[in-house]
């Protein structure tokens, strides 16, 4: 099971506690895991990346084993911990004041 | 006995008030979507109880809601309540999804260029006046959606943003939105929207198609201040017992229209300024007009300290300040376009929100004004129902 944390705001909008575990086919990216979880919640979609070009939205990051990987193409594959799921994928929204 | 329901929507979060008849005494509930902008609160007049609300956020997007019990419960539209109260029960619905019909092309930018047009948020959610499921959406960039099936999904009325000029629309300073849709209550195939900077437009045929209706507007920002577009509407208000009358606040300017927005002509007269965004008419006579008079386009906030609603009961022109209630010295706070609101019971209630976060009501037309409440958020709109 891949586990994926989300933002307050996202795990609000889907009922979900502040982890969501789910099964995603290999090879895990997180393309891969971004669509699981859309199928999964749908109401998810377009909140973390575009309906339609699947561009992240700018505010929001993605970490996975310690590094910031936002910048990395979405369909490379991630680290072993993250497939296997000793770690999570972190989706991270900017911090803000306001 | 008649009650009314006032929603609120502020920038974290929306707000469910509600009084009987005498609006002394108010309940308020909220904040719902606590945290997030919502930039539009309105009920359906088919069945009250069906409200709509546009929550979104810079971080997270657009995400539609609705409620089916006057505003207790929400749930994205295509989620039904039963699915929800499972133990793994979770939104199914994909109320967000506003995606531009064809290529979407693009408009000017602020520098003239060529620029894409991108979805950010929608700004107005107008329910139909006579089917449930219906309801449109004035988004910004500037286009015009309708859903046919609670809000669930959307699909553009391309035929306005494809209109001829659509490519020389440009926003204005707080985005190209389109923010007001006023739908003719005795014949629904007749539509007037308002984009900032572009203008009003209205259809005769449902939305399928057209035209700019802007003659006699004078923008001094302009190369050509008489254009055909270009214009910043900042809001249009009409009688329902009078659909050919309108009135509106530009952004200087106080106008109105006696032929369907065809020809415009000015009233703002004694103002102490006429700039503003909000206006908005008498439930039960069409010559009885109200606007707060904001400084000016550079400060955005009242003159002189005081917060103070005028009203014109002679169509516009003759205006006369109503401060009772109201802060009247060192206030310094905006109305915005959406947050302003009339009642529909026998005397008249008028309510407004302020980016101080305050919300009054005038039980009795502008003469009396209470807060409902002092210390919301930044308020962006202010909508009410008349529950008989």
């Amino acid at each position: 099971m891949v586990r994926i944390t989300l933002p307050h705001h996202l795990r609000n909008l889907a009922q979900v506690g502040q982890e969501v575990q789910l099964e995603v086919v290999a090879p895990v990216s997180v393309a891969s895991i971004l669509d699981a979880l859309e199928a999964a919640y749908p109401v998810l979609k377009g909140t973390i990346r575009d309906h339609g070009t699947h561009k992240r939205r700018p505010f929001l990051r993605f970490f996975a084993a310690g590094e910031d990987i936002s910048l990395e193409p979405p369909e490379i594959a991630l680290p072993e911990t993250i497939a296997n799921g000793r770690e999570p994928l972190m989706v991270v929204g900017a911090i803000a004041g306001g | 006995m008649s009650q009314v329901r006032v929603l609120v929507g502020t920038k974290k979060g929306a707000f469910v008030c509600t009084a009987d008849a005498s609006r002394k005494d108010w309940n308020i509930e909220g904040p719902f979507f606590g945290g997030w902008e919502i930039y539009h609160v309105k009920g359906s007049t088919v069945d009250p109880n069906r409200i709509f609300a546009s929550q979104s956020s810079g971080w997270f997007g657009q995400i539609v809601q609705r409620s089916d019990d006057g505003g207790k419960t929400w749930s994205p539209p295509g989620s039904s309540p039963s699915e929800l109260k499972s133990p793994h029960g979770f939104p199914q619905g994909e109320s967000n999804k506003f995606v531009y019909e064809g290529v979407a092309g693009t408009h000017r930018w602020y520098d003239g260029t060529p620029h894409p047009w991108e979805f950010k948020r929608v700004w107005h959610l107008e329910p139909s006046l006579s089917d449930p499921n219906v309801v449109l959406a004035g988004v910004e960039d500037a286009a015009l959606f309708q859903s046919k099936d609670g809000g669930a999904t959307w699909s553009e009325l391309a035929g306005l943003r494809q209109h001829t000029t659509g490519q020389d629309w440009q926003p204005g300073a707080g985005g190209m939105c389109l923010h007001t849709i006023v739908v003719d209550p005795t014949n629904h195939q007749r539509i007037w929207v308002a984009i900032s900077a572009a203008g009003c437009f209205r259809s005769d045929d449902g939305g399928v198609t057209w035209k700019p209706t802007n003659k006699g507007l004078v923008s001094g920002f302009m190369p050509n201040p008489e254009a055909e577009v270009g214009h910043c509407v900042h809001r249009i208000a009409q009688h329902a017992g009078r659909p050919n009358t309108l009135y509106m606040q530009k952004h200087w300017d106080v106008m109105r229209s006696d032929d369907a927005g065809d020809n415009w002509y000015e009233v703002s007269d004694n103002l102490p300024s006429d700039f503003g965004f909000p206006i908005d008419v008498h439930a039960h006579d069409p010559e009885t007009v109200y606007v707060v008079p904001i400084k000016s386009d550079s400060e955005h906030y009242v003159p002189d300290g005081k917060l103070r609603v005028y009203r014109s009961k002679s169509g516009g022109n003759d205006w006369e300040p109503l401060s009772n209630g109201l802060p009247q010295q060192d206030c310094y706070v905006n109305v915005l376009r959406d947050a302003m609101a009339v009642d529909t019971l026998d005397d008249c209630g008028v309510y407004f929100g302020t980016t101080g976060g305050q919300v009054y009501v005038s039980p009795d037309g502008g003469d009396h004004w209470t807060a409902i409440g002092e210390h919301f958020p930044s308020v962006l709109s202010v909508e009410v129902q008349t529950l008989k």
